[in-house]
């Protein structure tokens, strides 16, 4: 077998030299963690949901992992010279899986009327929008009230997945029973959700790509046991771990076994970003100091190397290197304990305990808030470790019942889609876990954020973010800790899994299998 | 007709207990920090105040306490367990969905283990003192020692991933799509690893009572006058000492079949089997209301269902329990 396996290795790199013909055929057996709750995408935005109803489901535009804009639904568009009307041209004889024509009247009713009232990220973004119109079936016009810079960020699926008309339109939404079984115009069409065990998505025969998809049928498998799902895909029980479906430490494992490989790419939209919520608001956190210090007292490359297995990137501030209009012109935070103390010697800290509640995410989360416990309390910092489930975390960060507080946020491609949100005043409510949540009040900046997100000019965009980055990156209002990376692990005989900077999640059309 | 009516009392009281047990999980679950609302807007990766309050009012988290409190119990006494807004699907049928493969799995290790630690039990206690009852003590006890988790994911590793006999995961083969028996043979090949491992523990447990049991009652007086009358040793051993020996292990079988719905969680989550204990672990997660309560609430009426036929058991292996009563 051994000797077989070995010819067929040469084999297969006398011929790597010519381009892989795609074979059309075959099952993914992917791991979806945890089950979603739902897969109507315009009702759930969680993480499970949009990988799964990604294949269902798609958007006008699709993002490269650079997040430049391609062609989805949408097969061209165009941006007026004042930045206020944006024109998409839908593609022709796009049908939904039930049969009836998609059309400019289901893009102008998924936007206006549905997903106004069940998504609140979009819900922030068409605050910009004053009409949107559907002159013929195949022309969509977003008339603006003022220019906003990201709005060319927004039309990715999970952000604004178009919703059949004729099934919600005059409807209560949430308890359509069609959200049973989906209908969009993607690439999958839903089969069997086996509650517990598996959902079966079948080709969509009528797809409008000539050729798309080249699977015959995808399964999402629920596996709830993280070294399960390991074995799983040892064994040859699924072969995709979508990022963040292992552990980190049987990460490395799993990808030095024959025939796997593993991408870090396909997560460039989202950048997720992970840091620690400082209260500015009341106890030692509301000091400066006391966060520069925090900051200098990490070893944030040790977190990297040990707890992430080297998967990831230390943060230089707000923005993550990937999204659009990065700077890392910023004061720099090496691990400098010395200078922590210092600055904890300057502001008189006095030993006080403060809180720290970590991500209840499972071994890696646990161990990451140990790791800075222990350089906190190297400095004299008095750290109690506050462990609670998910329901308690976010109950007690939207409330604000905390000193310090793991989370991480996906950041949208656009500073003003994913990072403004976390630092102005306006954003200071109490009730969610997503917004500024440490209560960081700088009015100068507040004007900069806001400005800088309605400049239609990129140039001109990027001198503005820089500035806000440089200023921000002082105050610490909450610990930047890491750029995460969740690889994508897969047998390597599946091929063009992830083509695009949303990854997974924008369904795997292009993916094929080599027999 | 003498049989039913102490069962009749017991039932009514059983009923009160039902609405208690009701009531009381009704609080638990309040007490605990966060609600359904939060968990979903935290997982939707942005919220605003207008999504909250939208959940809130779908959930009737917006009424006051005592109103939730009351109409859940006027619910409950109408047999509605509700409806489960975060899965879109009432509560009966997720809980009907589930409840299969939970009593699949948990009555084979039931049975099993029952069965097995029995038959140990008494062949250990008739060889006492020799080289297999010490091999068949120290098994139990290794048995009885090992953390369920660890066991599960040891068989998975030996009999999946390295000797490759049997499927680690899941309920059947999936997209295999058997019918008939080709489905019951798939069916009981994924049985048998979660099986054995959830069963193992009790049988050490029935083995290990069964034999300290037997042995005490082999020390009494009547079992020396059946052998002054000549019977022979695997005679006064099944009519007398086992017929006596027994009932300490029917009360724990009592306890264990109890547990039938809401005790395998632990298997359930390392096999992927998809039962109802994840249905309740995962809805507790979530604060899904309406599901862990309904789940709580078929787990208590089994325990005391169980309770019941426990006591019906006891008459029929000592009749003398049901002419006391």
């Amino acid at each position: 077998m051994k000797h077989l396996k070995a010819t067929t290795f040469l084999i297969a790199a006398a011929f790597a030299g010519q381009a892989l013909a795609q074979e059309a055929g075959g099952r993914l057996d992917i791991v979806v963690q945890p089950e979603p709750p739902g897969l109507m995408l315009g009702l759930v935005q969680n993480g499970p949901t949009q990988l799964v109803a990604g294949d269902i489901y798609e958007g006008l535009l699709r993002y490269t992992t650079d997040l430049e804009p391609e062609p989805g639904l949408a097969k061209s568009w165009g941006i007026s010279e004042d930045g206020l009307t944006y024109t998409f041209h839908l593609n022709e004889g796009v049908k939904w899986h039930d049969g009836e024509d998609f059309t400019a009247e289901d893009v102008v009713f998924s936007a206006d009327v549905f997903l106004r009232e069940t998504h609140a990220r979009l819900r922030a973004s068409l605050a910009y929008v004053d009409t949107i119109t559907a002159p013929d079936d195949l022309t969509v016009v977003f008339q603006l009230k003022e220019p906003f810079g990201p709005f060319i960020s927004v039309f990715e699926v999970g952000t604004m997945p178009m919703i059949p008309k004729h099934i919600y339109e005059g409807t209560d939404y949430a308890t359509n029973e069609m959200n049973a079984t989906p209908i969009g115009t993607g690439p999958f069409k839903f089969d069997k959700w086996e509650k517990g065990s598996f959902i079966h998505l079948v080709k969509n025969e009528d797809y409008y790509v000539e050729g798309l998809p080249h699977l015959d049928e995808v399964y999402y498998r629920v596996i709830p046991d993280a070294a399960s799902r390991a074995v799983a895909f040892e064994t040859g029980e699924v072969d995709v771990l979508p990022g963040g479906s292992v552990e980190n430490w049987d990460v490395a494992r799993l990808t030095g076994m024959d025939g796997v490989c593993s991408t870090g790419s396909g997560w460039e939209f989202f950048a997720p970003l992970a840091w620690m919520w400082l209260n500015n608001r009341e106890g030692p956190t509301s000091d400066v100091r006391f966060r520069q210090a925090i900051m200098y007292a990490m070893d944030r490359e040790f977190v990297r190397d040990v707890v992430w297995n080297g998967f990831g990137k230390v943060p230089t501030g707000p923005v993550a290197s990937a999204t659009n209009f990065y700077s890392d012109d910023v004061t720099p935070y090496p691990h400098d304990p010395d200078k922590a103390k210092a600055l904890l010697d300057e502001m008189g800290y006095s030993g006080e305990t403060v809180r720290l509640l970590p991500l209840p995410y499972g071994e890696t989360w646990q161990r990451w808030a140990e790791a800075v416990r222990q350089n906190l309390s190297e400095v004299g910092i008095n750290v109690e470790i506050d462990s609670t489930d998910v329901a308690g975390w976010n109950e007690k960060t939207s409330q604000w019942d905390y000193d310090m507080a793991f989370t991480y946020l996906y950041q949208y491609g656009d500073p003003a889609l994913g990072v403004s949100r976390n630092y102005t005043a306006d954003r200071i409510q109490k009730g969610s876990p997503w917004n500024n949540v440490e209560g960081y009040e700088n009015s100068e900046l507040d004007a900069k954020w806001a400005a800088a997100a309605t400049m239609t000019d990129a140039a001109e965009r990027q001198a503005a973010y820089d500035e806000i980055q440089r200023e921000i990156v002082d105050d610490v209002p909450v610990a930047w800790l890491l750029e995460l990376e969740f690889p994508t692990i897969y047998r390597c005989n599946v091929h063009d899994l992830v083509t695009t900077g949303i990854g997974l999640n924008d369904g795997i059309r292009n993916a094929w299998i080599e027999q | 007709m003498a049989v039913l009516v102490p069962v009749l009392g017991r039932l009514a009281k059983a009923l009160l207990t039902l609405l208690a047990i009701a009531v009381l999980n009704f609080f638990l679950i309040h007490a605990a920090p966060g609600d359904p609302a939060v968990v979903l807007a935290g997982e939707a990766g942005a919220a605003d105040e207008q999504m909250i309050a939208q959940l809130r009012e779908r959930f009737g988290l917006d009424q006051p306490f005592h109103v939730q409190l009351g109409s859940y119990v006027w619910n409950i006494v109408q047999l509605d367990f509700g409806y489960s807004f975060r899965q879109g699907a009432p509560v009966l049928d997720l809980i009907l969905d589930r409840l299969p493969a939970t009593l699949i799995l948990t009555l084979t290790a039931f049975v099993i283990s029952l069965t097995l630690g029995i038959i140990l039990g008494v062949a250990a206690s008739a060889r006492v003192g020799k080289a297999s009852d010490s091999l068949l003590t120290t098994l139990a006890l290794l048995f009885y020692a090992t953390p369920l988790y660890w066991a599960a994911l040891m068989a998975v590793l030996v009999f999946s991933v390295e000797l490759g006999w049997l499927p680690g995961f899941g309920y059947e083969t999936v997209g295999a799509n058997y019918t008939g028996l080709a489905r019951v043979w798939d069916v009981i090949k994924h049985l048998i690893l979660p099986a054995s491992t959830l069963g193992l523990f009790f049988m050490a447990v029935y083995m290990r009572m069964t034999r300290a049991s037997m042995l005490e009652v082999s020390q009494m007086d009547f079992v020396k006058t059946a052998r002054a009358k000549g019977l022979s040793g695997p005679v006064i051993r099944r009519r007398h000492i086992l017929r006596n020996a027994i009932l300490p292990v029917v009360t724990l079988a009592g306890l264990q079949a109890g547990q039938l719905v809401g005790g395998a969680v632990l298997t359930e989550t390392v096999f992927a089997w998809p039962g109802i204990g994840r249905l309740m672990f995962e809805s507790l997660a979530a604060r899904d209301y309406n599901t862990i309560l309904g789940v709580f609430l078929v787990s208590a009426a089994m325990v005391i269902v169980f309770n019941i036929l426990t006591d019906l058991v006891y008459r029929l292996v000592d009749p003398r329990i049901g002419a006391r009563a």
